[in-house]
């Protein structure tokens, strides 16, 4: 288990390096550092001088990527890539182009998108393999066709239409909780109930669909059968035979993305006012914050590494055959 | 079952009657602080907060009401007018020639070396409570060597457990004039006040220097540098000199980049690792003026509270004609500011913000194209009111003309639509017909009806109304492309385009030697719900004079780009009065400031020697008829020449509840905040009304849950005993035996 886990830390070295150089080849096709200096010093009286103080502060005056006027290893350290892409490593993320510390605006934002992130995945997840279930025991019925019927008329609807409506009708015609905006500690539950059931809501067509296909093609296997055939009731049989065996496929889409949880969610948190790192990212691109924008894609790129790998542990987990070599 | 869905239908109701409105955004606000709180929102977090460095209008919402420059706007008169705010007079420069003798008040331009600005200041302004002003019992700041344990326990400013204040003094003021040559700063008035201030160049020159030899984070002491052109007369004086004649400089003195900092402020915001917490100035402000910013979360929500200090301030008691009438002038004499406290919540979207302004949870708002047709009404005789629906709820509408000037640039230096490049006059001729011809085909009362719900008029020339030199009615008529018909404008028809276009050698659209179509390029940076249709309308405005248009879509950092290289041929472009003098929109067009090649704010490269000489006369003139002939004669040949298609100047449109009081637009003012009141007993009452909640729904919401379990766990159960699987009595299970 410990070799695995160490060959795969191995394997996400090249892997994190190989985002950082996309992430700053895209970035700088499309930008110069004059361009981010002119995004953060404004459009209006910017002097050539001011430009040059700007890099120079930021340490955007060298070349990029070679820097052909230094000697030895200077020639690849002196540069844009490395001074901004070493200290990633180490979770330093430095400080944005406007001068604020990432790590900190991150460990600050990580709460507000963790509280909406992570009802919708548990209550949603819990909503959805139910809804599954149930279709599942009534399938080739009137109820499992229009159960179907209605994944995919939920699934067709694009979420900002959840959101709008949703606010629309809970908070404006209904008036039974705020239509945007944030509370700490306990006083943000009413801010945080329209956006959790919009999600659930939102995901709830096209996830109990998937589970719906999971579950039937375990209903087939002989286990099944035989569980039957002892006489067990159908919930058991559902319950604690088919959801057990349909937990491999249920881990490969759920796990990976619970780390991800904490980069939130850019539309929720923009309509709904929610002051997470979804918002952060946004703006971050809108503002050609070349820091921020690394920064996020980076924790990005190692939360989905983590996701995958504990994935690979949950599959041991759930299913005792399953062996780290 | 269904007794737990009446269960939640009960308790919802019984909710719903003994508790506040459910969608409240303030829980955290108790009644009696919200009966002296304003509700506002921001929809992008400031980039700066520090006064040398924000320059946007995101910034100047807090900025503007947390530092007091010497001089503010009035209030409430028009045209506007400056008035002291932290000064105790608006200074009058004193004239000096090149020998350093006073030359009188009204002495040319062309003959004053310097002009001095004695700024005397109010004795007993303070600012805000701040650690960095803590000090001990002998006068020691308590702050400014802050220790790794100290440091380790600090995380906001709040943590700090002393805070101190002291008065503001004239050294404060000449402080943070240095501050704008600081080279990490980079305030962005450095390059234009380096030219006037007397050696404000030169310490930026230095600094920098001296900047490239230190560590990114050493602090650079400027108390112990000096600006030869800025000098602390005594306590509450400071002079500075300038280079010339710039009677525009008292408007730089009613904006934040000129409010006093005191040195404290530097060094304690450059202790080592304070800068890693988001403790800076440019994130903690610290001023002298009405407000401080007492939270500062702008990921969520910004809340000022009144400066305990501050004080010398009142309502004015003047206004314009009709202000009295209107109710403005109730609060006459009373101390600023009148609301202790704004809360400002961050609202990214327009429909959440429109909705809580209908809710009553914000006090003021604009109007989204989305919801104009809600918000406002015309009556028959195209007068623009508020719709009966707002005015049910007692909100009003007010409106005013920005000092903002938005235009389709044709580059001079272009050959096709250009005059700058041609020696040969008649050539020169040819393409100033085109561009007329080509200004008049594009229907600008079409465009204002069409995209901004006739929210703007169209402009007759550069300087925007409520400026001084803008002259209105039948006198302020572009004659190029309008004609005065029963009182009013009305453009010239498109007959008159097509022989202008015939004249410039392009009869049909077609150049006369060639035969060949005339194809123009439109650099624009459009973008966002509606763009295309805009571009596609200006197309189909060229149709109309059969001249084709080719739109190329850029993103901002190109297209400024474009512009700096001269490689356009039309754009579109805006531009924002800093203050309202002539010359700030005059000088869009001067030459030696063109964009291309000297990175001016010139973007049409627009170069006429005898405007060039006008306008270097003109910014050195006193207010005045004479100065009024030297704008008038300038804006004609702007209008003769046509270097702009002359586009529109914006008008804001505002509603406000009633309950929020001494509400006046004031373009220019940044510090408005501070006359505005509530009516909190009234705001809670609608707000009670307006948002009672409509509880039935959860309630069907509830019977739908039940309505849909019930029959699935029937249908369960029956399907179970039928396979004989379920809750069969002992010993009827099939195989098992009695």
């Amino acid at each position: 288990m410990i070799a695995y886990l160490l060959r795969r830390l191995l394997y996400a070295i090249p892997i994190l390096v190989g985002v950082n150089l996309l992430t700053f080849a895209l970035f700088f096709m499309v930008n110069t550092p004059d361009d981010m200096a002119r995004m953060q010093l404004g459009v209006k009286r910017v002097t050539p001088e001011a430009i040059e103080d700007w890099k120079r502060e930021r340490g955007y005056d060298r070349p990029l990527f070679v820097n052909a006027s230094a000697e030895g290893v200077d020639r690849v350290t002196d540069t844009v890539f490395f001074d901004k892409s070493v200290r990633l490593f180490v979770f330093d993320f430095g400080f944005s182009d406007d001068g604020r510390d990432i790590g900190r605006e991150i460990r600050e934002r990580m709460g507000p998108s963790l509280a909406i992130a992570l009802p919708v995945f548990v209550l949603g997840l819990l909503a959805y393999v139910c809804a599954a279930l149930l279709l599942v025991f009534f399938r080739q019925t009137a109820l499992d066709l229009a159960g179907v019927v209605l994944c995919v008329v939920l699934m067709s609807v694009s979420a900002m239409f959840y959101i709008i409506g949703g606010q629309y009708l809970v908070s404006k015609a209904w008036r039974l909780a705020p239509i945007s905006g944030f509370a700490e500690g306990g006083a943000m539950v009413p801010f945080l109930l329209l956006p959790v059931v919009i999600g659930v809501v939102a995901g709830l067509g096209s996830s109990t669909r998937w589970y719906r296909t999971i579950f039937l093609d375990e209903m087939g296997r002989e286990y099944v059968r035989t569980a039957r055939a002892k006489g067990l009731s159908e919930l058991r049989v559902l319950f604690g035979h088919v959801l057990r065996n349909a937990m491999i496929p249920i881990l490969t889409g759920v796990v990976v993305v619970i780390p991800s949880l904490f980069l939130g969610s850019l539309l929720f948190e923009s309509f709904f006012g929610i002051p997470g790192l979804g918002s952060y990212t946004i703006d971050a691109i809108n503002a050609q914050d070349f820091a921020v924008v690394r920064a996020m894609v980076f924790l990005g790129s190692v939360l989905y590494i983590v996701g995958l790998v504990l994935t690979d542990l949950s599959y041991a987990w759930v299913d005792p055959r399953v062996k780290f070599a | 079952m269904l007794r737990l869905a009446f269960g939640v239908l009960a308790a919802s109701l019984v909710l719903a009657g003994c508790s506040g409105p459910w969608n409240d955004p303030y829980p955290g606000d108790p009644p009696q602080l919200r009966a002296h709180t304003l509700y506002s929102a921001f929809n992008a977090r400031p980039k700066h907060l520090d006064p040398a460095r924000a320059y946007t209008s995101d910034a100047y919402v807090f900025v503007g009401q947390v530092y007091q420059p010497p001089l503010q706007y009035h209030y409430l008169k028009r045209p506007f007018e400056l008035v002291p705010y932290a000064a105790e007079e608006v200074p009058r420069p004193r004239y000096l020639d090149r020998d350093g003798r006073e030359l009188p008040p009204g002495a040319p331009a062309a003959a004053v070396a310097f002009s001095e600005y004695d700024v005397r200041i109010r004795p007993g302004q303070r600012y805000q409570p701040h650690p960095a002003l803590a000090v001990d019992a002998s006068g020691r700041p308590l702050h400014h060597a802050l220790g790794p344990a100290e440091l380790a326990r600090i995380h906001t400013l709040q943590d700090f457990a002393t805070t101190g204040t002291r008065e503001v003094v004239a050294a404060d003021f000449v402080h943070q004039i240095k501050r704008l040559a600081h080279p990490r700063l980079q305030s962005p008035i450095l390059g234009k006040m380096a030219n006037y201030i007397v050696g404000l160049g030169a310490l930026a020159e230095s600094l920098r220097e001296e900047a490239k030899s230190l560590p990114r984070d050493a602090f650079i002491d400027l108390e112990a540098r000096s600006v030869e052109g800025v000098q602390v007369v005594d306590r509450y004086t400071f002079r500075v000199r300038l280079k010339g004649k710039y009677p525009q400089f008292v408007y730089w003195l009613a904006m934040p980049f000129f409010a006093p900092m005191p040195p404290e402020a530097d060094r304690f915001y450059a202790q080592p690792r304070l800068a890693e917490k988001n403790i800076s100035l440019d994130w903690y402000p610290l001023g002298s003026g009405p407000y401080m910013l007492a939270e500062h979360d702008p990921n969520r929500r910004m809340v000022l509270e009144r400066n305990p200090h501050y004080s010398g301030q009142s309502y004015p008691s003047e206004g314009a004609p009709g202000d009295r009438e209107a109710g403005l002038l109730a609060d006459a004499g009373r101390p600023l500011p009148l609301t202790p406290r704004i809360v400002f919540s961050l609202e990214k979207e327009q429909i959440p913000y429109w909705n809580k302004f209908l809710q009553g949870w914000f006090d003021s708002s604009g109007i989204s194209s989305d919801a104009f047709d809600q918000a406002v009404q015309m009556n028959e005789s195209g007068d623009v009111g508020i719709s009966d629906e707002m005015a049910t709820r007692g909100i009003r509408l007010q409106t005013s003309v920005a000092t903002s000037v938005f235009y389709t640039g044709f580059n001079w230096n272009d050959p096709v639509v250009g005059s700058g490049g041609k020696a040969d006059p008649a050539a020169r001729e040819r393409a100033r017909k085109l561009r007329h011809a080509i200004s008049l085909a594009i229907d600008q009362e079409e465009f204002i009806s069409i995209f901004r719900n006739g929210r703007a008029i169209p402009a007759q020339g550069p300087i925007a109304p409520g400026i001084i030199g803008f002259r209105d009615g039948e006198q302020g008529l572009n004659r190029y492309m309008y004609d005065w018909v029963d009182g009013a404008p009305r453009r010239k028809p498109l007959a008159e385009a097509r022989r202008l276009l015939a004249e410039a050698g392009y009869p049909d659209g077609r150049d006369a030697k060639t035969g060949q179509p005339l194809v123009l390029y439109l650099d624009t940076t459009a973008g966002g719900p509606g763009a295309r249709s805009r571009i596609e309308w200006q197309v189909r405005q060229l149709q109309k004079i059969d001249v084709q248009l080719v739109p190329r879509l850029t993103d901002w950092n190109r297209f400024q780009d474009k512009l700096r290289q001269g490689n356009v041929q039309l754009f579109f472009l805006g531009w924002n009065a800093d203050y309202p003098d002539p010359e700030n929109f005059l000088f869009l067009l001067y030459g030696p400031e063109a964009k291309a090649g000297r990175d001016g704010n010139n973007s049409a490269n627009y170069a006429n020697p005898e405007y060039d000489r006008l306008f270097e006369q003109m910014k050195g003139m006193d207010d005045g008829p004479a100065r009024q002939q030297v704008i008038d004669r300038m804006v004609e040949i702007a209008r003769h020449d046509a270097p702009w298609v002359w586009g529109l100047h914006p008008v804001d449109y505002t509603l406000r509840h009633g309950w929020l009081l001494n509400s006046k637009p004031n373009s220019m003012a940044q510090n408005e905040l501070k006359y505005h009141r509530v009516d909190g007993a009234a705001r809670a009452a609608a707000q009670a009304a307006w948002n009672e909640p409509v509880t039935w729904p959860i309630g069907v919401a509830a019977l739908g849950l039940v309505a849909l379990v019930v029959p699935a766990w029937a249908g369960y159960r029956r399907r179970e005993r039928r396979l004989g699987r379920v809750d069969a009595p002992a010993g009827t299970r099939p195989g098992e035996h009695r």
